[in-house]
């Protein structure tokens, strides 16, 4: 094997190009040069390197790092970012945070604006509990209708939103279905007769010849305290109107009598801490305006 | 031979190469890596920040387990779009207890870096066993089966106690009494509450929906999911008084 750095003039005889000198065995390298386009790209982000060392945050040092003449930081630049949008929003936001909610209500472009950016906040906040359009689920409230748990006025949906129900959060909507079966304040056959009883309140049908005394003596007795006596509901201590067509949980007896058993206490989060007032505000005229609001 | 031609050496001699490899290697990863332990900047200074309780240890090995960091980020960037979105965003500091932390870097579910407190405990457990029953457009797999097996609480104090080498300040009492903290966050009234609130004095004890008397996978992924992002209070934070 025999290599030589002297090829600057072997010139391979087949293609007719340079070689590169190296020779293993009778068989030569050919010198194919990079292009030039590419090497020069390479060589010009050497120097891009060098300046943008210069312009931004680049070299760690012992205490800190050299922070570029720029004084450009990532944090900074969110800063600025969020600036620049909440000046583009002032005027309007400053509208909102103004107005009242009945104000809002009824100012058209006002309106216009709390419910576009109530709809936004509602997707990403509200939505995975209570459905994209509002619809709800099984335990999650319909905002669609006007059937309300905590009622369904401006003032008061506000309300549900800063404290949630059930929530983590001193002004918090408080007050639970007790377990009744569990806690043995009922026995089993008392929460059959209620459970009959609550249905045939909404006319749901009924198995024939059931007796519906003794479910209407334990519900007078127990129920009505919260529910009303006619089962109407009360708002207040977000007691549901068992009276009309509408379930949170469904009207099957089962469901009625495992609410009965084991208690009922949807919790919804307090909103006050997690997003601002100009938000909560939008959002209460979006969810007013959803179906029922009051 | 002119320097040009000294790489000759390198090219003729690989261990003399392996070497050189080695060498350039190390100057990047001595200049980009080295400077986050001793800068002080790196890490902000924040009240708040907590090592997690061994419910929420137990529930975060659930995370890593079921491989939720698949999907899922714990890392909002500081970019506007990102802090409209899910709050503020992440700092350091709040990851400091993570070992290995859970940033992330897929986004096929939303970013989970402040989802504490946003959703209920029973919208979670739902959400857990079948994520079509409340939210129709989502591509999460369900795991039922967390909600129906128990928490092995067999190997908590051990798993404190590695934390504890990498630097998380466990104390003696909290790695002996991690078995018994798990039970005490999963209920309102535990005989143990009060101990485990003296040991844990800012983490929150609550049935997290499941049944009564039985800590879950579940109710651990859930106390986990609930603290996330909620240890520092951004309404007193003061990101200029952290620069140091």
């Amino acid at each position: 094997m025999t290599q030589t750095d002297n090829h600057a003039d072997d010139i391979d005889s087949h293609t007719g190009m340079h070689t590169t000198g190296h020779e293993w065995d009778g068989i030569k390298e050919l010198n194919t040069p990079l292009p030039r386009w590419w090497v020069n790209i390479l060589y010009a982000t050497i120097v891009w390197a060098f300046f943008y060392c210069i312009a931004y945050p680049a070299i760690p040092l012992i205490q800190s790092f050299t922070p570029g003449v720029l004084g450009w930081s990532s944090r900074q630049g969110v800063n600025d970012d969020l600036a620049k949008l909440r000046a583009q929003r002032a005027p309007i936001v400053a509208a909102l945070s103004n107005a009242s909610l009945q104000e809002i209500e009824q100012n058209p472009q006002l309106r216009t604006f709390a419910i576009a950016q109530g709809k936004a906040a509602f997707g990403d906040n509200c939505a995975p509990c209570h459905g994209a359009g509002g619809g709800g689920a099984k335990g999650y409230p319909n905002l669609n209708d006007d059937d309300w748990l905590w009622g369904g006025s401006l003032d008061q949906i506000s309300e549900t939103i800063h404290h949630g129900a059930r929530a983590e959060d001193d002004q918090t909507r408080s007050g639970a279905m007790p377990a009744f079966g569990r806690e043995g304040m009922l026995t089993p056959k008392q929460i059959s007769d209620v459970a009959d009883y609550v249905r045939s309140l909404s006319h749901l049908p009924m198995p024939q010849g059931v007796d519906l005394t003794a479910g209407a003596a334990v519900f007078e007795e127990t129920c009505s305290a919260c529910h009303g006596e006619k089962g109407q509901g009360n708002q207040d201590l977000g007691a549901p109107n068992l009276a009309d067509a509408i379930w949170l949980y469904g009207s099957d007896k089962n469901t009625i009598v495992e609410g009965l058993t084991n208690g009922r206490g949807g919790v919804m989060p307090a909103w006050a801490g997690r997003l601002d007032a100009t938000t909560i505000k939008a959002l209460t005229v979006y969810v007013h305006t959803l179906g029922g609001g009051r | 031979m002119s320097l040009w031609h000294k790489h000759a050496v390198f090219e003729k001699n690989p261990i003399i190469l392996l070497i050189g490899v080695l060498l350039v290697i190390s100057i990047g990863g001595l200049v980009e890596i080295l400077p986050l332990f001793y800068m002080k900047n790196t890490i902000e200074k924040v009240d708040g920040v907590r090592p997690y309780t061994p419910l929420e240890l137990a529930g975060r090995d659930i995370y890593v387990r079921e491989g939720c960091y698949l999907c899922h980020s714990q890392m909002i960037r500081a970019l506007g779009d990102e802090v409209e979105r899910y709050g503020h965003y992440s700092l350091a500091a709040e990851s400091m207890y993570d070992h290995p932390f859970q940033w992330g870097s897929k986004r096929n579910g939303p970013d989970l870096a402040r989802v504490g407190a946003k959703y209920s405990d029973q919208w979670h457990r739902q959400h857990l066993a079948n994520p079509r029953s409340v939210v129709s457009a989502s591509i999460m797999p369900g795991y039922p089966w967390l909600s129906r097996t128990e928490l092995d609480a067999k190997h908590l104090s051990d798993n404190l106690r590695v934390q504890q080498l990498e630097g998380v300040p466990y104390t003696a009492e909290q790695i002996a009494n991690a078995a018994v903290d798990a039970r005490a966050q999963a209920s309102e009234d535990d005989p143990e509450s009060k101990a485990f609130a003296k040991r844990y004095p800012t983490a929150v004890a609550r049935n997290y929906g499941g049944q009564v008397g039985k800590v879950t996978e579940a109710d651990a992924l859930i106390a986990y999911l609930q603290m996330l992002g909620t240890s520092v209070d951004f309404k007193i934070y003061h990101e200029k008084a952290n620069i140091r």
